[in-house]
């Protein structure tokens, strides 16, 4: 058996119905399998919502997480899209201690990412970021410097490049 | 045409091939429960308990490959039935369960009775719905049926609020089914068969290792005849039992923690296994890792997910067993196998495994062979869990196929009365032993009302040895003999209490007596019971204990003089 553990992308495309979520979270939950990000939301077509998984585990594992989440009578298609070229970004909210002698540099900072500053307060900014994990995870780093409050993040979605429609995974 | 949301449940269970439903009713259910004079071929089975209703749809499934079909009320009566449901999903038994639920503007208010049935069965069904409009009724329950007894079978649970069964709509006949993301898949890859057939024609040592999905797919001839065509020994998993005749010179038993020693032992010097709609559960393979490691395996089965869970497996094959089996036999050439089969002959005399000790003693493995040698190996045997289950799988000599009914995943005691009781309803000419332990027999016992009421004619064997034996089996060997909270000192007198039911009830102590009381049950025209007061502290061998390997068997205690 390997040992590697890594993060992993997949994608399922979900019937939207009362319930699914909770079908799937509950899968996840009996069979020990470690969610590192989820993210739900509609789909190009009317009824059926898109959910990226970011999973942790070894190859084997994850590929025992498609079969499962496949085997859902409410999960239509499942693809694991770690291997390929993809897309992936999520979007984060970091609510950032920012006075006079450090606005500016957080400024440039936020420049350099670009990412924006939505809100400003009296001591604190507000920025958004979208990006990679990676990228999110290096500016909410350098914000952690001037004393960070609050940070939210919507977890990542991904897509493959290129034309090809996503195929469904085999069994 | 108008009907009410409780006419249509009826009209579509009659659709779907259901003619009898075990349940019992309740408040919510009771819309339910009031229309079923308007249908008299819908059979109601009054069960004294919801569990009894599950398993008695469970033991019905089983032995029509129909869906059994289990009816209860909301709350308490939907909790009751999780451990059959639970049994059911284990085994991979089609089922639809019906129940009722507080009215719709009661949901989520902690009414009387109320219990969120759907989330605590979503991890023990295959599927489940709460129905919300009338007019779903109908889809649903088509979709239920075709859901619990398509691909992997399992059990199926719609619930339905109680004003939802008042609701008058306009019926529609549905026509089709609409599951996008439901899609089994049934015909094996011809590649990949291809590739099974010449790893077999290359096996040295190959054996066959026959699931329960040879008898859901009820594929019997075929495997037969791959088993002959290249003369590879057929070793079955306790659910496989029976798929395969015991008398067949290639019938090489069944392994794992108390299987046979050579069955056990056949599988670890296997060069190729393969794996027909099997799961390769603990109780076989013990220690994963060293289960059989110089084998390669083929693994066929319907559902992708079990393929690569436990074992990795060279040639993986999601189908149907009957559908790759008929392809396989095409494709592979006879073979001999001589050396190997030789082999097989040697493990079996050398490790004969079920050898009963010369002894004046009553011993619970002597009545299984009395009861398989006088009903010939032609019952259908329900057992319940624990020693004399084993035992029962153990000496037994099945010789139908689906003849073994037993809660081999989720191993719950008390399934064999009401599973032995849907048996019956399934097959009402049939012979049906529930073979029970006096622990799991007081667990749903209850049932023989059911039993009575529905003049239902099981045999009971009670192998009453005052001890929740395999407990204490394990106390024994792990626990240098403290038996906590195993022995049975308040066993009722099992006779009498047969006989408050209105059954006839036979007691035997002593082993002359035995052959005489099978034969009276088998004359009496009705169910009877026989409680046999067995010797209270054998133990099952062989035993592999948990997790650990072949090398690690305790094939028989070195105590016992033997005779075969």
């Amino acid at each position: 058996m390997t040992t590697t553990t890594d993060k992993h992308t997949i994608t399922a495309l979900v019937e939207d119905q009362p319930g699914v979520l909770n079908r799937i979270s509950s899968m996840f939950r009996r069979r020990g399998y470690n969610i590192s990000s989820l993210a739900v939301g509609q789909s190009e077509t009317d009824g059926l919502s898109r959910m990226t998984f970011v999973v942790e585990g070894d190859p084997e594992t994850v590929e025992m997480v498609a079969k499962n989440l496949h085997k859902l009578v409410e999960v239509i298609k499942v693809v694991n899209i770690s291997s390929g070229n993809t897309v992936s970004r999520e979007l984060a909210l970091v609510r950032v201690n920012a006075d006079v002698t450090t606005r500016s540099e957080i400024m440039q900072i936020v420049d350099i990412f670009r990412a924006k500053i939505v809100d400003v307060s009296q001591g604190t900014l507000i920025v958004e970021v979208t990006g990679d994990e990676n990228k999110v995870d290096s500016l909410v780093d350098l914000l952690r410097t001037f004393g960070v409050h609050e940070v939210m993040r919507t977890g990542t979605i991904a897509m493959s490049r290129g034309v090809s429609y996503e195929e469904d995974t085999p069994g | 045409m108008n009907m009410r949301g409780a006419q249509i449940v009826c009209k579509s269970l009659l659709r779907e091939g259901c003619d009898v439903v075990f349940g019992i009713p309740g408040g919510a259910i009771l819309p339910l429960y009031q229309t079923l004079p308007e249908f008299p071929d819908l059979r109601h089975i009054l069960v004294r308990h919801e569990q009894g209703a599950a398993h008695a749809a469970d033991g019905y499934a089983r032995v029509t490959g129909k869906p059994g079909v289990a009816v209860a009320t909301s709350g308490p009566g939907a909790t009751n039935l999780v451990t059959g449901i639970a049994a059911a999903q284990m085994d991979s038994v089609p089922m639809v369960i019906v129940t009722g639920q507080v009215g719709r503007p009661s949901i989520g208010t902690d009414a009387f009775q109320e219990t969120d049935i759907t989330g605590i069965t979503l991890p023990i069904t295959k599927h489940n719905f709460l129905v919300m409009e009338a007019k779903d009724i109908a889809r649903v329950i088509k979709e239920a049926f075709f859901i619990a007894n398509s691909g992997r079978p399992g059990p199926v649970l719609v619930d339905i609020p109680r004003d939802v069964f008042m609701e008058e709509v306009d019926y529609e006949e549905p026509l089709e089914l609409d599951l996008p993301g439901y899609k089994p898949t049934i015909s094996g890859n011809n590649r990949q068969i291809k590739k099974a057939s010449a790893l077999i024609q290359s096996a040295k040592r190959p054996v066959i290792l026959a699931g329960h999905g040879v008898i859901i797919s009820r594929a019997y001839d075929e495997l037969k005849e791959l088993a002959e065509r290249a003369q590879i020994p057929v070793i079955t998993t306790l659910l496989g039992i029976s798929c395969f005749p015991e008398d067949h010179v290639l019938w090489t038993g069944w392994p794992g923690m108390h299987g046979m020693a050579y069955s056990s032992l056949a599988l670890d010097e296997a060069d190729l296994i393969v794996a027909l709609g099997m799961r390769f559960d603990d109780r076989i393979t013990g220690n994963a890792e060293k289960f059989s490691s110089k084998s390669k395996k083929i693994h066929v089965d319907i559902d992708p997910s079990e393929i690569g869970k436990i074992i990795p497996v060279d040639v993986p094959i999601v189908g149907d067993v009957k559908d790759v089996l008929v392809k396989l036999n095409e494709l592979v050439e006879p073979s001999t196998h001589s050396d190997w089969l030789k082999r097989i002959e040697t493990l079996k005399k050398d490790h004969p495994s079920l050898r009963l000790p010369e002894t004046d003693k009553l011993l619970a493995r002597q009545v299984i062979r009395d009861i398989s040698e006088i009903t010939e190996g032609n019952a259908t045997i329900v057992t319940g869990v624990g020693q004399h289950q084993m035992w029962a799988a153990q000496h037994y000599e099945f010789k139908n196929p689906c003849s073994l009914l037993t809660s081999g995943g989720s191993g719950t005691m008390g399934y064999e009365v009401p599973a032995a009781m849907g048996a019956q309803v399934a097959s009402p000419d049939g012979t049906v032993w529930s073979i029970a332990g006096d622990g799991g027999f007081q667990m749903t016992l209850c049932e023989l009302a059911t039993i009575v009421e529905n003049k239902l004619p099981v045999k009971f064997a009670i192998l009453n040895n005052g001890f929740l034996g395999m407990v204490r089996q394990w106390q024994e060997i792990f626990f240098e003999s403290s038996y906590v909270s195993t022995g049975y000192s308040g066993n009722p007198d099992f006779v009498k209490l047969a006989e408050a039911y209105g059954i006839k009830g036979i007691r035997v102590t002593d082993k002359t007596q035995v052959k005489t009381a099978i034969q009276d049950a088998m004359e009496h025209d009705g169910p009877v019971l026989i409680d046999f007061i067995v010797e209270q502290e054998e133990n099952v061998y062989p035993m592999i204990p948990s997790g650990m390997t072949v090398k690690d068997m305790i094939e028989e205690p070195s105590s016992e003089r033997v005779t075969v």
